[in-house]
């Protein structure tokens, strides 16, 4: 990566509208042994503000959240809240200070009731009656004056998500917060369910909170915040109004490069057909059925885009064309059945069928994280022949020449095949997986959530990646919560909402409003 | 939490803990009324201050790399086998009716014939709580205990009801014939140069070398062991890469049990040259603690073996010739396996603030 001059550099304008800003942080920075993860930061939020930070991964955007929080003290730098210096030592201090955080993983117990959440850890005293009483009013005053409706006596595992994260919020407003820290809130919503959040935002910046919201897609920089800041390599890169901004230059602040949002694809060459889905139903564990009865074919030369919000039967689907779960039903595979009950229903049987499955869950499932790269780049396919010195023993050293050449191809960095999987950044672990299942050459390819924590930079990669094999006439399902992504990757798309197909469409005939209807079960030809 | 370098993960963290564990253990000396410096100078003096001590340190030792192993197979799977003290004590079953059951001519064709035996009964004792943890879930730990004392009554049973020989008063079986004796250390051209006095330690030793090696290449150099490593770090990636669990479950696991019962060679064969009760005598579950320190590998699994190996003979020696009480040997191993086991996450987390992570790989 070639370091790039910042075309707006770090502002330090005065407040205009002369009130002291809400945060401000003077030459913050933190170091973690050799690695700076923050290096001397400052940074102007103003009042009544929605203020974006936008980064890769690692940047170092929830360091500075965690140092705003309490959770890491910084080695140097100041902090001012309100135009106070003040000491964060502990999240405590944050709250009383008045900032409130909402969590990209949810903080809440989940068989209390909204209510019991709302004032866990802010009991007025040893009794509880009179904290619920209180806090039902507060709730209800809360409710009217940002839109934030929830029934307060619903028990959380009872509600949506979208509501859950409502109840973050309404958790840190039950603690008096005036500025609300949002880390990649959306990460987990429909595009509805976002929306929804996004009109709550606005409706507390009218009330005069400020809000950091920190995220790495840019569509909804664009869409809400007021100014953008952009961190690289620990940096603060560039702080600008959003309005003098696009998104093809808060990529290239990001990445310190020209980055193609879009991935350049032509138009598809459907072959013969490679897999046939009939009447697919899945039933897992619990006995809850999560596929119930889909249909669909994908050809040679097409990606075939599954859309949805996760939870909606798309794992389930992916676990049985990869050989996890059975299933009933009919997959024919090049014109011929799979087993999807017995011997050979295994994620070997699988991939000696020539079948590739890059998992959704990469850390869970699709690589051992205390293995080395070169250990995870035979994982499935570690009975290879080629790996074998002899009946009994493994050649590891033809698995690590191997695995040196995917690595290099990938542009795996560093390319370092004994270094632990965990040691490498999220996108190129999916790298090392992505070399793995399609240096195969598989017919079909499953890839779930491809780029899911992956950063803008290995997203451009993977993606002509994915691309490179349909054109070598390969037929490829792609599952991904990410809209933008099923429609700039796919040639066909399917909506799923409660295990089964909403719909088929052609991306250059359908937008995200209407796919996001069919995400949310409305309308479709489907049931 | 911190990830440590690999050398200090392997030594210097078991080291401090030892050393911490010596440390209490001098304080409880002291406490008694006893010199700490005198029991340190005791132990060493009677365990590795000679070649009948080391004869003797080698000895236990032999056995605890048996069951160190054993605990060490399963636990890359993920499967903690609680039950290596009963496997043992069913593979000694197993030799001692190899050894009784032919006149046999000389130890290196009873050697095999008994090794062979003694796996057998340990596999199949470890066979059950296997095919219950892989086919119905039932948890391990809990079975593999359970069957300790299925063992020990068993064992119990055959003894007085089968194999006891007429008129015999204790519950044993009677020798073996003077064909299956190993030879001892004492016993071997060129080490008796060495071991100048009759010891316990026999050439299971070389046996239990070999079977480090051999569990090394099992772990890290076969398919199989790929696969248990795989399995044992995530089950869900397992299944993912189309690992059957049942299959490295039930692998695992008899591999462990032939290893525990393995442990018998030396022992029952080797030492004492019948099966008695309790024949085990707590090895299976110093194997716990062995493998735990010795971070599941071979290597790490010979060394605490030495150690324990020292502690027992050590503290045996305590025993003899000072008036501390032979259960202060409890103690010290307590201690031993409490710092170097359980509490050395407490150990690896103070290191851990002078060795902060590199991340690597920013793209």
């Amino acid at each position: 990566m070639a370091a790039t001059g910042t075309t707006s550099g770090r502002q330090d304008t005065a407040a205009p509208e002369g009130k002291a800003p809400a945060i401000e942080l003077r030459g913050v920075s933190k170091a973690f042994g050799p690695v700076q993860a923050n290096k001397d930061i400052s940074i102007r939020v103003m009042p009544g503000t929605i203020h974006g930070i936008i980064g890769e991964n690692g940047a170092g955007k929830s360091t500075l959240m965690s140092i705003l929080y309490g959770f890491y003290k910084a080695d140097a730098g100041e902090i001012f809240i309100n135009g106070q210096k003040t000491d964060i030592p502990d999240s405590q201090a944050a709250i009383r200070a008045g900032i409130g955080m909402v969590f990209q993983h949810f903080k809440l117990v989940q068989n209390f009731t909204v209510l019991e959440n709302v004032i866990l850890g802010a009991e007025d005293g040893a009794l509880l009656r009179p904290s619920l009483a209180k806090a039902r009013r507060v709730l209800k005053e809360l409710a009217k004056e940002y839109g934030l409706d929830v029934d307060p006596d619903e028990v959380i595992e009872e509600l949506s998500v979208g509501h859950q994260q409502r109840v973050e919020i309404l958790k840190a407003l039950y603690r008096h917060a005036d500025i609300l820290i949002l880390d990649e809130p959306t990460g987990v919503l429909t595009p509805d369910e976002a929306d929804h959040l996004f009109r709550i935002l606005r409706g507390l910046k009218e009330q005069g909170k400020t809000i950091i919201l920190i995220t790495h897609k840019l569509r909804e920089i664009m869409e809400i915040t007021d100014t953008v800041s952009v961190m690289r390599r620990g940096e603060m890169t560039a702080t600008v109004k959003t309005a003098e901004t696009d998104p093809e230059q808060l990529a290239e602040l990001m990445v310190g490069r020209k980055v193609l949002l879009n991935v350049p694809k032509g138009p598809a060459n459907p072959g013969r057909v490679i897999l046939e889905v009939e009447n697919l139903r899945v039933v897992d564990e619990d006995k809850v059925e999560r596929v119930k009865g889909i249909s669909f074919t994908i050809r040679e030369g097409e990606i075939f885009g599954i859309a949805g919000v996760a939870g909606n039967g798309q794992s389930e689907l992916l676990a049985v064309l990869g050989g996890i779960m059975p299933a009933t039903g009919s997959i024919r595979l090049n014109g011929k059945d799979l087993d999807l009950t017995g011997r050979h229903s295994d994620g070997q049987s699988r991939r000696a069928r020539g079948i590739a499955h890059v998992p959704e869950d990469r850390q869970h499932l699709g690589m051992i994280m205390d293995f080395t790269a070169w250990e995870n780049m035979a994982f499935g396919y570690h009975n290879d022949p080629a790996y074998q010195k002899n009946a009994l023993l493994m050649n590891n050293a033809a698995i690590l020449e191997d695995s040196q050449g995917k690595m290099e191809r990938f542009d795996v960095r560093p390319p370092i095949p004994t270094l632990a999987a965990k040691n490498f950044s999220g996108g190129n672990q999916q790298k090392i997986i992505l070399a793995r299942e399609i240096e195969r050459n598989p017919d079909l390819l499953l890839v779930g959530q491809p780029t899911r924590g992956v950063d803008i930079g290995a997203i451009e990669f993977i993606h002509k990646r994915i691309v490179e094999l349909r054109d070598a006439g390969k037929a490829v399902l792609l599952v991904s919560v990410e809209l933008a992504e099923i429609m700039s990757l796919s040639d066909r798309i399917a909506v799923m909402f409660d295990g089964r197909i909403m719909g088929e469409r052609m991306p250059e005939d359908t937008d995200e409003r209407a796919l996001g209807l069919l995400m949310a079960g409305v309308g479709g030809e489907g049931a | 939490m911190t990830q440590l370098p690999r050398w200090a993960d392997v030594v210097l963290v078991p080291l401090i803990s030892l050393l911490l564990a010596g440390a209490i253990s001098a304080i409880v000396i002291w406490a008694i009324g006893e010199s700490p410096w005198q029991a340190l100078k005791t132990m060493v003096d009677g365990a590795v201050g000679s070649a009948y001590g080391w004869g003797y340190t080698l000895y236990y030792a032999t056995s605890f790399i048996f069951t160190g192993l054993a605990v060490t197979v399963a636990f890359h799977a993920s499967l903690f086998n609680i039950g290596g003290e009963g496997q043992a004590q069913l593979g000694g079953l197993g030799v001692a009716l190899v050894c009784l059951a032919l006149p046999w001519p000389h130890w290196t064709l009873a050697l095999p014939a008994a090794m062979i035996g003694g796996a057998l009964f340990g596999a199949a004792w470890a066979a059950i709580p296997a095919y219950l943890q892989a086919r119905r879930g039932s948890h391990i730990v809990i079975t593999t205990i359970m069957f300790n004392y299925i063992a020990a009554a068993l064992i119990i049973y055959m003894l007085v009801s089968v194999l006891k020989p007429v008129g015999q008063m204790d519950p044993a079986t009677a020798r073996f014939p003077a064909g299956t004796h190993l030879p001892t250390l004492h016993e071997i051209p060129g080490f008796n140069l060495i071991f100048t006095k009759q010891v316990p330690a026999n050439v299971s030793l070389f046996v239990a070398l070999f079977a480090c090696w051999l569990i090394w290449i099992l772990l890290w150099r076969t398919r199989l062991g790929y696969e248990i490593r795989a399995f044992g770090r995530s089950e869900p990636a397992a299944k993912y890469a189309g690992i059957s669990p049942f299959r490295v479950t039930m692998y695992a696991m008899l591999i462990s049990g032939a290893l525990a019962g393995l442990m018998s060679i030396n022992n029952v064969m080797g030492e004492s040259g019948r099966l008695v009760q309790n024949s085990a005598e707590g090895a299976g579950f110093i194997g716990i603690a062995v493998a735990l320190m010795g971070r599941n590998h071979p290597i790490g699994v010979f060394l605490a073996a030495i150690l324990f190996g020292f502690l027992y003979q050590g503290g045996a020696e305590l025993g003899l010739w000072t008036s501390i009480p032979i259960e202060l040997r409890t103690v010290v191993q307590g201690l031993v396996i409490l710092f170097t086991g359980a509490l050395d996450h407490m150990v690896r987390m103070f290191l851990g603030q002078f060795f902060r992570p590199r991340p690597l790989g920013v793209a």
